[in-house]
């Protein structure tokens, strides 16, 4: 897509003599500069934590034993690894589909300008401009066992009640359900202006073709969001890895450590306790840096393959 | 610990995020958000520390309800000006404190004053941030020495309690009066479990407390896990899991709410205003609040297993001075904390608080001239029991929550009472080993 007058022009100014490639680096310092101390060095920082043994006294007189991996084995290796990957991966991959799904299908029906169209669509963003501790405390509050609204109307019908955060089976089903009613604002916005620049010449022709709804919507609609539902998906996966505040709030991760994430865990060994553990949840941070930089080496190659003809 | 700043329920959160949720967008700047929040929290934090100015103290504490211009921060500004100084003071929840005592350790810019939470004071002194009391020159011949426990590692205490507070059985006097129960008749497990059939067979809620997951669930849990004779270091003996057992037994019979799993001790106490609930479980604090009930409200003691008053855990906060790069700091410092612990300083501090116990015998007898209602109280922190005591120092931690994990796993179905609890121990036993 990039066109091809700025390739040549950068490969002039690769050629340009030194003042000029001074005045270029002095441009990018400050970013580079920023880049550094605010990306770089964090990073160095979180691998740094986890491969010493940070007890709070190492801390304090900075002298950490180095030991290595021990700590991501131990982590690796430990009872409640495997079943917080599980919850991670559950969490996850359900909220991104879910907010996904219900934001493309809010987003196709938005498209069609309707009375109060534009107001409704302001109101979908609720959950995107309350501040989480409301938001994520009103969803606690809800799915309360004893006096929560939700337990009231299914009792009304007569069901329930369901010990939505303190039973292990449904704690994990309560906060991806919060999860998911936060995230869709997000996938909304974000599909109905990638719907915004779809030519309604397609849609046109298409229909002239004798195309249906459902054929428009498969053959047209889908392909030509295909990049923008790529960035959905990916920033999507991104912003779930690493949720803490939603489960902390809403169950700290229990009961026990049912709906214990990855990123829950590595928060709560650092500031969940009376007991800092900061190498452990530096290891816990690598694990979930690897996972977000997998993610985006995905999304890196379907570019590419893509972008090729 | 255990005062919650606010009586809505995000107080609970509130309390847990240290820094305050920061919105959406500037999240979405850190693409591994939970990683970096560790890394930056070795980075990015320094804080205000001390050993700037001469005539500013810094004075960090654990009560961010007591506001600028509250009468908390009076009465420290008061102990400045006694001082010739200024105290610059901040306060931090409970958790964020630890984490925060630490990293201005690290930057080298520790406050001069730190009021800490108990359990912490031996982790911080282990860490070696704090002075010893008897370097920094504060005399704790006065103090109970139950009380003084939680803050002496190999034999020297870091810290002095400005006061202490400890749980009991709060009841609804209406409802007991209904079900015919008589408090003074519950002594021991059986009538107390007795009691709450009774009321549940007039259609009220039993008892309420807090099974959360936190340091909290095992403060409420331990006066009973003591009170049927169980020892920290041995989690899965008989004792321990009898205690278990009772918990257990109550939600399985509907004599507790579900939502104990969950509580934390402020929604314990909003359960119990609620009126629906005959018990609840908690601490000196609520006292004010309980007289402000739309019910009449009395207290009882836990009781043992067999009879007789459960021991109860402390709490509380330690005054403790971290080290200084400029010893001369000390002196000053030493000032600020003895006006803090003369005895009528102990009694502000606890009528500021509603109510902390004094931790000194005079201060005691200063505060129940002031409130003989309070008699009860003062005897349960006499017979209180620090939670780092027996020689656990650093180890309670891990022990602790081990301690509530099980709680959670039994109470949520996961395990039985026996299981979880040796899983506990193994827990315990297996960190142990490898730290």
């Amino acid at each position: 897509m990039a066109p091809p007058t700025p390739r040549t022009r950068a490969g002039a100014r690769r050629g340009a003599p030194g003042p000029r490639r001074w005045a270029a680096a002095a441009f990018a310092a400050p970013l580079i500069a920023y880049l550094a101390a605010f990306y770089a060095y964090p990073l160095y920082r979180n691998i740094d934590l986890s491969l010493h043994d940070y007890t709070p006294r190492a801390f304090i007189q900075g002298d950490p034993e180095f030991v290595g991996t021990a700590v991501l084995r131990e982590v690796l290796t430990s009872d409640a690894f495997l079943p917080a990957v599980a919850n991670t991966a559950v969490f996850t991959l359900v909220s991104i589909a879910v907010q996904y799904g219900l934001g493309l299908a809010l987003a196709v029906f938005f498209r069609g300008s309707f009375p109060l169209s534009p107001v409704l669509r302001a109101l979908f963003l609720t959950p995107w401009l309350l501040p989480m501790i409301v938001s994520a405390s009103t969803w606690a509050w809800m799915l309360n066992s004893e006096n929560g609204i939700v337990n009231a109307v299914l009792g009304a019908v007569g069901l329930g009640p369901v010990d939505w955060l303190t039973s292990p089976g449904w704690a994990l089903v309560s906060v991806i359900v919060a999860n998911i009613w936060l995230g869709i604002p997000f996938n909304l916005v974000i599909l109905y202006s990638g719907l915004q620049n779809i030519p309604g010449e397609l849609y046109e022709a298409a229909q002239l073709d004798g195309a249906g709804a459902w054929q428009r919507f498969v053959h047209i609609t889908l392909p030509q969001l295909r990049p923008v539902s790529a960035v959905t998906l990916l920033l999507g996966l991104v912003y779930t890895l690493k949720v803490v505040d939603v489960i902390w709030i809403m169950t700290r991760g229990g009961p026990g450590d049912s709906s214990t994430t990855l990123a829950i865990w590595s928060y709560r060994a650092a500031f969940g306790t009376g007991r800092p553990d900061l190498s452990e949840a530096a290891a816990v941070g690598d694990l979930l840096i690897l996972m977000a930089l997998a993610a985006g080496l995905v999304y890196v190659y379907l570019r590419r393959r893509e972008a090729r003809p | 610990m255990f005062r919650p700043p606010l009586s809505d329920p995000s107080a609970r959160a509130r309390s847990v995020l240290p820094q305050g949720t920061r919105p959406r967008a500037v999240r979405a700047l850190c693409a591994a958000g939970a990683a970096l929040a560790v890394a930056a929290a070795g980075t990015a934090c320094s804080a205000s520390g001390g050993g700037a100015d001469d005539d500013v103290y810094t004075w960090w504490d654990p009560y961010p309800q007591h506001a600028d211009g509250s009468d908390w921060e009076r009465r420290v500004q008061e102990c400045g000006t006694e001082a010739g100084v200024t105290i610059e003071r901040t306060a931090y929840d409970t958790t964020a404190l630890t984490n925060q005592a630490l990293l201005a350790a690290q930057e080298g810019t520790p406050p001069d004053v730190i009021l800490l939470d108990n359990p912490a004071v031996s982790t911080l002194a282990d860490a070696g941030m704090l002075t010893t009391m008897g370097e920094f020159g504060l005399d704790t011949s006065d103090i109970d020495e139950n009380l003084l426990a939680a803050g002496v590692v190999d034999g020297e205490a870091y810290g002095v309690p400005i006061g202490a507070n400890t749980l009991a059985l709060y009841y609804n006097a209406d409802i007991l009066d209904e079900a015919g129960v008589d408090p003074e008749s519950i002594t021991d497990w059986a009538s107390l479990t007795g009691a709450l059939e009774q009321v549940a067979d007039e259609g009220h809620g039993g008892i309420t407390f807090a099974g959360i997951g936190t340091e909290e669930g095992s403060f409420q849990f331990l006066p009973w896990f003591w009170g049927a004779g169980a020892d920290l270091r041995d989690l899965d003996s008989p004792e321990a899991v009898e205690a278990l057992e009772l918990w257990q037994g109550w939600l399985d019979d509907g004599y507790a709410p579900n939502s104990v799993i969950d509580n934390s001790q402020n929604t314990v106490w909003e359960e119990f205003l609620t009126g629906e609930f005959a018990f609840a479980e908690n601490g000196t604090w609520q006292v004010d609040s309980a007289e402000a009930a739309d019910f009449p409200v009395g207290v009882i003691p836990l009781p043992g297993r067999d009879g007789g008053a459960a021991p109860t855990p402390t709490g509380g906060e330690f005054i403790t001075a971290p080290v200084q790069s400029d010893p001369e700091r000390y002196e000053v410092t030493t000032r600020i904390a003895e006006c803090m612990t003369t005895p009528e300083g102990l009694v502000e501090t606890a009528t500021t608080f509603a109510y902390y116990i004094p931790p000194t015998q005079a201060g005691q007898e200063a505060l129940l001239e002031e409130d003989p209602d309070l008699e009860p109280w003062v005897d349960a922190v006499r017979n209180a029991r620090g939670r780092t005591g027996d020689g656990l120092g650093t180890g309670y931690p891990p022990i602790s929550e081990a301690l509530w994990g099980a709680v959670q796993g039994t109470l949520s179905g996961t395990a039985d009472a026996e299981q979880a609890l040796r899983d506990a121990q193994s827990e315990v036993q297996s960190e142990a080993d490898g730290g």
